[in-house]
């Protein structure tokens, strides 16, 4: 049943099962494990995380190819939400429209992306979305009447998703309609995961590796290299807009820092690199690391730098400001030690 | 004699400034083995490549199983019947030998038949069979490349150099398989420097120089001859055999 469920995709190494069981556990149980707002908060931007980084690595680390536009579909994907909940009202058919909207608009750019640029060779394949994603983070910041422009937009999300809805109390923890909201995130983030694990091991994945792998030798075996390249992308694109829904839906509010920065496009990037490319899994351990450093790392370093005040030097490098100093010096070493990704290590170290 | 499953009408390729092929006339009967022979750099392999569609045509025809081919994509192609077996064996190194095989039949599942035929012919990919390609030796993975050829049945099969660099007992094993696809009444295309292996499998014969055929005729004739052997490529398939 959970291999049927994995597509038959195993993590092979039981290091991996278990810090993927650990991860599972930790955000099914979230809201009764952990107290209070922020570490609710993390966990359902890890989920979401995890399904975003997941869909960049269907189209990086199985389909090879190098995008930039990856947050604009995200972004899409938020902005459709919040447009329709601003427009149609707070209701579950406004989340409803949005999503689906946000994702068509994801598809349609996604194709025309695809059939003009993939032709070409990567690096303008990359060029060409790393442009079309500043043209549209400008629209958006441009066109303020509709999208509130930089101040972004704050909606209402139905009653029944929010604080304000009291259910009742189970193993000591009072149940709120955040909690059913961060279920949403969290089942609906489980099920697309799942369905992009269905994916990536379906013939259409095996097609989409080879083509990563000798692009030519697909194309002489008889597969239209650019239709499998460009229905990645809409694959992908459909999936980070619905990645953006759900943020759209767990934080009231859509801009462009958190939705269209090329920061997160950045940060995304390197939560699958440090996972590991083309692993699926490796989404999981790389956002929930890259998440947790983000949320944490400072707080960590704060206790640290007051544990060492005695010593010299030590404090000021662990100041607390010094913290992304830090995460880049645990990136830079992540990627020296683990060059085929932590999932990827972890492998190898099973296979040898 | 029936229709030729190919026949290139004056090829002409270029390769960046380079013009490789200058007017390649060829006809590869239905049914046959056809040796394209020549020494290294005269443009077999662009005459290949040419047919497959990966350098591009200048000028001339490329004639398939009644079609005139010569602007079709790769894949258009490949899905009319063609089965290409480059020099550098292009196999897919991250998946297994199993993914390869299976993604080597493009219109339906690996049939169960052909799967058992292909593993008799050449074992070691039956005993690696989910094992990484990448993990293969250089004689295995040119076996799972020809044997991803053969996966479904192909009208036309292009084949450059199949036994090169290969231990003498995998180039028999090859050249057993060779063998067999040609007893199914399979059309092959075949460029091989090893002349016991191109006699004993070819029929018919075209011998290449400066990007040209500059003669063909039965591979009888040909292995028979050392005059027009020493003649057309400098040497004596005899004293290759040495």
């Amino acid at each position: 049943m959970i291999i049927k469920l994995l597509s038959g995709d195993q993590p092979r190494s039981a290091i991996l099962t278990g810090l993927l069981l650990v991860i599972l556990v930790c955000l099914a149980g979230a809201p009764f494990i952990f107290d209070g707002v922020r570490p609710l908060d993390t966990a359902a931007r890890i989920c979401i995380f995890i399904l975003l980084a997941a869909s960049y690595d269907l189209l990086l680390g199985y389909g090879g190819i190098v995008s930039f536009a990856h947050t604009m579909f995200f972004g899409l994907g938020a902005y459709g939400v919040a447009l329709a909940s601003t427009h149609l009202g707070r209701g579950f058919d406004a989340l409803l429209v949005g999503s689906l909207s946000g994702a068509l608009a994801a598809v349609v750019l996604a194709l025309l992306i695809g059939l003009f640029s993939l032709r070409v060779r990567a690096i303008f394949f990359a060029m060409i979305t790393l442009a079309v994603a500043s043209a549209v983070a400008v629209l958006v910041s441009q066109f303020s009447s509709l999208t509130g422009g930089e101040d972004g937009l704050t909606y209402k999300i139905p009653r029944v998703l929010t604080s304000a809805n009291r259910v009742g109390e189970f193993m000591g923890t009072r149940i709120t309609g955040k909690v059913l909201n961060y279920y949403l995130v969290f089942g609906a983030s489980l099920v697309l995961f799942l369905l992009l694990l269905r994916i990536v091991n379906s013939p259409f994945g095996r097609v989409l590796q080879a083509i990563r792998e000798n692009d030519f030798r697909a194309e002489a075996i008889g597969y239209r290299v650019i239709w499998y390249r460009t229905t990645a992308t809409c694959l992908s694109a459909a999936v980070a807009a619905l990645a953006g829904s759900l943020f759209a839906i767990w934080l009231r509010y859509v801009g462009p820092d958190t939705t269209l920065s090329f920061e997160i496009m950045l940060d995304i990037l390197l939560m699958v690199v440090i996972g590991g490319m083309g692993t699926m899994y490796g989404a999981v351990i790389g956002a929930t690391l890259f998440i947790l450093a983000q949320t944490y790392l400072q707080n960590l370093m704060g206790g640290a730098s007051e544990a060492t005040a005695s010593l010299p030097l030590v404090p000021d490098l662990l100041n607390p400001d010094r913290w992304l100093m830090w995460l880049g010096i645990l990136f830079i070493l992540s990627v020296y030690f683990f060059p085929t990704g932590i999932v990827g290590r972890l492998r190898e170290r099973r296979a040898s | 004699m029936s229709d030729p499953i190919l026949s290139l009408n004056g090829l002409h390729t270029d390769i960046a400034q380079y013009h490789i092929l200058q007017g390649v006339d060829l006809v590869v009967p239905r049914g046959q083995v056809t040796m394209l022979l020549g020494r290294n750099g005269v443009g077999k392999t662009t005459t290949l490549k040419s047919i497959m569609g990966q350098w591009a045509a200048k000028s001339g025809e490329i004639h398939y199983d009644g079609q005139d081919i010569t602007r079709l994509s790769v894949s258009a192609r490949a899905r009319a019947g063609i089965g290409f077996v480059p020099e550098d064996m292009g196999i897919f190194r991250d998946l297994t030998v199993e993914e390869n095989m299976v993604l080597g039949c493009t219109s339906g599942p690996l049939d169960p038949k052909r799967k058992d035929w292909l593993l008799s012919a050449f074992p070691a990919l039956g005993t690696f069979w989910r094992s990484e390609a990448g993990n293969l030796s250089g004689g295995q993975k040119q076996m799972l490349s020809i044997a991803r050829a053969m996966a479904e049945d192909r009208k036309l099969y292009l084949i450059d150099e199949p036994t090169k660099g290969l231990a003498p007992a995998i180039v028999s094993t090859m050249a057993r398989a060779l063998r067999e696809l040609k007893a199914q009444g399979a059309s092959i295309l075949l460029v091989e420097q090893n002349f016991s292996v191109a006699r004993a499998l070819g029929d018919s014969a075209a011998v290449m120089d400066d990007g040209r055929v500059i003669w063909n005729g039965a591979m009888s004739e040909l292995a028979e001859n050392k005059d027009l052997q020493e003649r057309l490529m400098g040497l004596s398939m005899e004293g290759a055999l040495r």
